[in-house]
């Protein structure tokens, strides 16, 4: 692992066109935490030769907050709120990881109803952020404006449905132990089908504008390939890996909550280029609308949160738990070491994005700054998340 | 300034009067060009208010500039913790005069739900002079275009000559505050003495 | 998923690698999470036979977690002979503390899982020492610098050991349970619980009236 990257580190002799030797010098250049492009206070260390990276370290910790060591001092269901922070933009799929870790712990059972909505919502979920992802990269890329700002109309019309059922657009502290915080309001349903709907059109539209651009395309494919032995020994989980080809989705590995009801597909990339992860995410996005659609339908009337569970003095069963699920950006997990009372002894975020972020280095090596630009866009990191 | 019935009357007939007060602040505040620089969470709700739905461009600030010396507005959005505050300091410092900076939501303005942290900065107005402050956590993109038109009517009522005027032009007032560095166990210094003074808080009943 | 239990785990380990030392670390609260404790000399061998065990393939290492055990002691009422009777007595049992690395791994060609290793350190001042398995598996490498940052564990064979999330000139590890933070709760207009008394420290506490 080590040799590959030594080896690179020598300056490449360059020759001018009347045979002469030029002198050569690397160059280091701090990419952030203030960049245009990065997305969040993420610092790259980068060190060319040219135009073309030589070296590359990540430096984050700039939005460290503290979160695991506010976890301890809290009880356990204070901490639901921190968990919508970590990854900003998917807050309900971080508030169902840790739900689920806790209901491991002290073995709450969630109710039907509390299951459907809890799809809907992450599902729900995984739409926006993908859907903003793609805006992202390409205005990484450098198509500043439109992609973004239709990817932000479509995220819009999700956020006012998060909105009218938990209070807030993005952190929407929504799941309980045991279940969901409230029911449905009348119409939301309606809301949600007429959404599932229309989606689709976005997505021909913006598919039809973008999928078959030769600027995206000349620019992402081929870029930053991440092997499939490497992203499984780095522990990459989510859309990069699925790009990479390996066949791994919590959702269908782990089978948590109702997801065996449901028939979706799993689309793999072949080549795990920055195109494939772009191309993954659009295709993921079509199997969370078949997904949407099914539940939609099927979702039963009932009570929505566990009558077993207590909001005030829960205290847990001693021992420790691990509960993950597939988070928008890959395997969310909550480690949880409890000691009988009514705060965590050790509460741990297992952050997809800090994991994905291990590679970044290997892919970008060799290739010239402004692929280092998309190859970061493409792993869809999170400071949130990346930092806690 | 001018009687305002006496401006009316002439405006109907198509005869503008101003003083150059009021142009020059009219020009100022009705162009502020935010830094494009978001931190957290915050960012997201002021990357929503800059998009379609809740223009900014319509108040003139859609050009968020990436580079300190072309803005003159900083959106501290989101959780300034220490490990990040002399890079803060030190783009604020390189902004060029006037230069205004709104603290946008809890974490910018005490540090907001992670205040319990060791390396949480609690408040970004420990160190740097802050005009708006807004609330919520996040706040929501229609709290910050009224924070940006606080700051607009709060640009247009400077004056510019007298004892009053903005710090942009008197020149006693620094424009750029010392960085602080990383210590071993904290930020050397830990605030901005001259800047910031905590009021003590002495509650009765 | 048709991962062995704990115990057969360690049967299997005893009997690929001969003299090593594993513990079977129980999980009340949900028992197919168990773990297993292994010693730091031992560890990168123990990891690479589950990475090529071929019914086992756990390639890939999902989680890392530090935990500070600090020092405790515990009162025990123990039955003793004084002068000749049989009484109980109290005796106070000290439990030396240790920092600890939980590794939580995952096996995606077979999608099994999952499979949780325990190692300890010595104490919690001077010998800090664990293996790391960074050489095994490629995604400890960012998890055990962060493990390092925040508890001070060192872990032995890590290619580029430094702090990750915190300035390299800080010299606490701020995860550690003894822990203080440097006091800056100078402005508290609705302080409740420590940050009370913390604030309490810089201004006058508030008056109650009679």
């Amino acid at each position: 692992m080590s040799d590959a990257r030594n080896q690179l580190y020598q300056i490449r002799p360059k020759v001018a066109p009347d045979g002469a030797e030029l002198e050569g010098e690397l160059l280091e250049v701090s990419m952030g935490p203030q960049h245009p492009s990065t997305h969040g206070v993420f610092r790259m260390d980068v060190v060319l030769d040219g135009e073309t990276v030589v070296k590359l370290k990540p430096v984050f910790g700039y939005l460290h907050r503290n979160h695991e060591k506010i976890g301890e001092g809290t009880s356990y269901l204070s901490s639901m709120p921190y968990t919508d922070r970590l990854d900003y933009f998917s807050s309900l799929t971080n508030n169902w990881a840790y739900a689920l870790a806790v209901e491991k712990l002290s073995g709450l059972v969630v109710p039907e109803r509390a299951e459907y909505i809890r799809v809907i919502t992450a599902e729900l979920t995984r739409l926006q952020n993908h859907t903003s992802l793609c805006g992202f990269l390409l205005q990484d890329m450098g198509a500043l404006g439109t992609p973004l700002m239709w990817a932000f109309r479509e995220r819009e019309k999700v956020l006012d449905l998060f909105e009218s059922l938990t209070g807030a657009r993005m952190m929407c502290n929504y799941m309980r132990f045991g279940g969901c915080r409230c029911d449905l309001p009348p119409g939301w349903l309606e809301q949600a089908r007429k959404l599932v709907d229309e989606y689709p059109r976005f997505l021909g539209e913006f598919e039809a504008l973008l999928s078959g651009n030769e600027i995206l395309m000349a620019r992402s494919q081929g870029v930053g390939r991440l092997s499939p032995e490497l992203a499984v020994s780095a522990g990459v989980t989510g859309p990069m890996l699925r790009a990479s080809g390996v066949d791994y989705d919590l959702r269908k590995v782990d089978r948590y909550g109702i997801y065996e009801r449901f028939e979706f597909r799993v689309p793999l990339g072949d080549h795990g280029d920055v195109f494939d992860r772009y191309m993954i995410r659009v295709l993921e996005m079509h199997e969370t609308l078949k997904i949407l659609r099914q539940a939609l339908q099927q979702i039963p009337e009932g009570p929505v949160v566990d009558p077993k569970a207590k909001l005030r003095g829960f205290r847990p069963k001693v021992g420790e738990s691990y509960g993950r699920l597939e988070g928008p950006k890959g395997e969310i997990g909550f480690y949880l070491i409890s000691d009988g009372s009514a705060n965590p002894y050790r509460y741990r975020v297992r952050p997809p994005s800090f994991i994905n972020l291990t590679i970044l280095e290997d892919m970008c090596l060799g290739r010239s700054v402004a692929d280092a630009v998309i190859i970061l866009g493409s792993v869809d990191i999170v400071l949130g998340e990346v930092d806690r | 300034m001018i009687d305002e019935g006496l401006r009316n009357e002439l405006a109907k007939q198509g005869v503008v009067a101003t003083s150059l007060q009021e142009l020059y602040n009219w020009g100022r505040s009705n162009s502020v060009w935010p830094l494009s620089f978001g931190l957290a969470c915050c960012a997201i709700e002021m990357i929503a208010a800059s998009m379609s739905k809740w223009d900014i461009s319509r108040f003139g600030s859609e050009v968020f500039r990436p580079s300190p010396r072309q803005a003159d507005l900083m959106i501290v959005a989101g959780t300034v913790t220490k490990k990040m505050a002399p890079q803060v300091v030190r783009l604020y410092n390189q902004m060029a005069e006037p230069k205004y900076v709104i603290a946008m939501g809890a974490c910018a303005i005490s540090g907001g739900p992670f205040k319990q942290g060791y390396n949480v900065l609690k408040g970004i107005d420990r160190l740097l002079p802050v005009d708006v402050h807004i609330p919520g956590c996040p706040p929501r993109p229609e709290a910050l275009l009224h924070a940006l038109v606080t700051l607009q009517e709060k640009i247009a009522k400077q004056e510019l000559t007298g004892p009053n005027r903005p710090r942009h032009l008197r020149a006693d007032l620094p424009s750029e505050f010392p960085v602080p560095e990383y210590g071993e166990h904290d930020l050397v210094p830990a605030k901005n003495e001259t800047l910031w003074q905590p009021e003590p808080v002495v509650r009765a009943g | 998923m048709p991962i062995p239990n704990p115990e057969e785990l360690k049967t299997r380990l005893e009997a690929a690698l001969p003299g090593v030392r594993v513990e079977v670390f129980p999980n009340p609260a949900v028992p197919a999470q168990s773990s297993l404790l292994i010693a730091p000399a031992e560890a990168v061998a123990v990891a690479k036979f589950l990475q090529d065990e071929p019914q086992l393939r756990l390639d890939m290492c999902s989680n890392v977690t530090g935990v500070d055990w600090p020092d405790r002691e515990e009162k025990v009422k123990v039955k003793q002979l004084v002068d000749g009777v049989e009484k109980e007595v109290e005796e106070v049992r000290r439990h030396p503390g240790c920092l600890e690395a939980v590794y939580h791994l995952y096996s995606v060609a077979l999608k099994q899982g999952p499979v949780i290793l325990r190692q300890r350190t010595a104490n919690r001042t001077d010998d800090t020492a664990v293996a790391s398995l960074t050489p095994v598996w490629r995604g400890c490498e960012f998890q055990e610098r962060e493990a390092y940052d925040l508890f001070g564990i060192r872990f032995t064979g890590h290619p580029d050991l430094r702090r990750i999330l915190m300035w390299d000139e800080f010299k606490d590890h701020p995860m550690r349970k003894d822990y203080v933070e440097p006091d800056d709760y100078e402005y508290e207009p609705t302080p409740h619980d420590e940050v009370l008394d913390r604030a309490k420290a810089h201004y006058p506490a508030p008056e109650v009236k009679a």
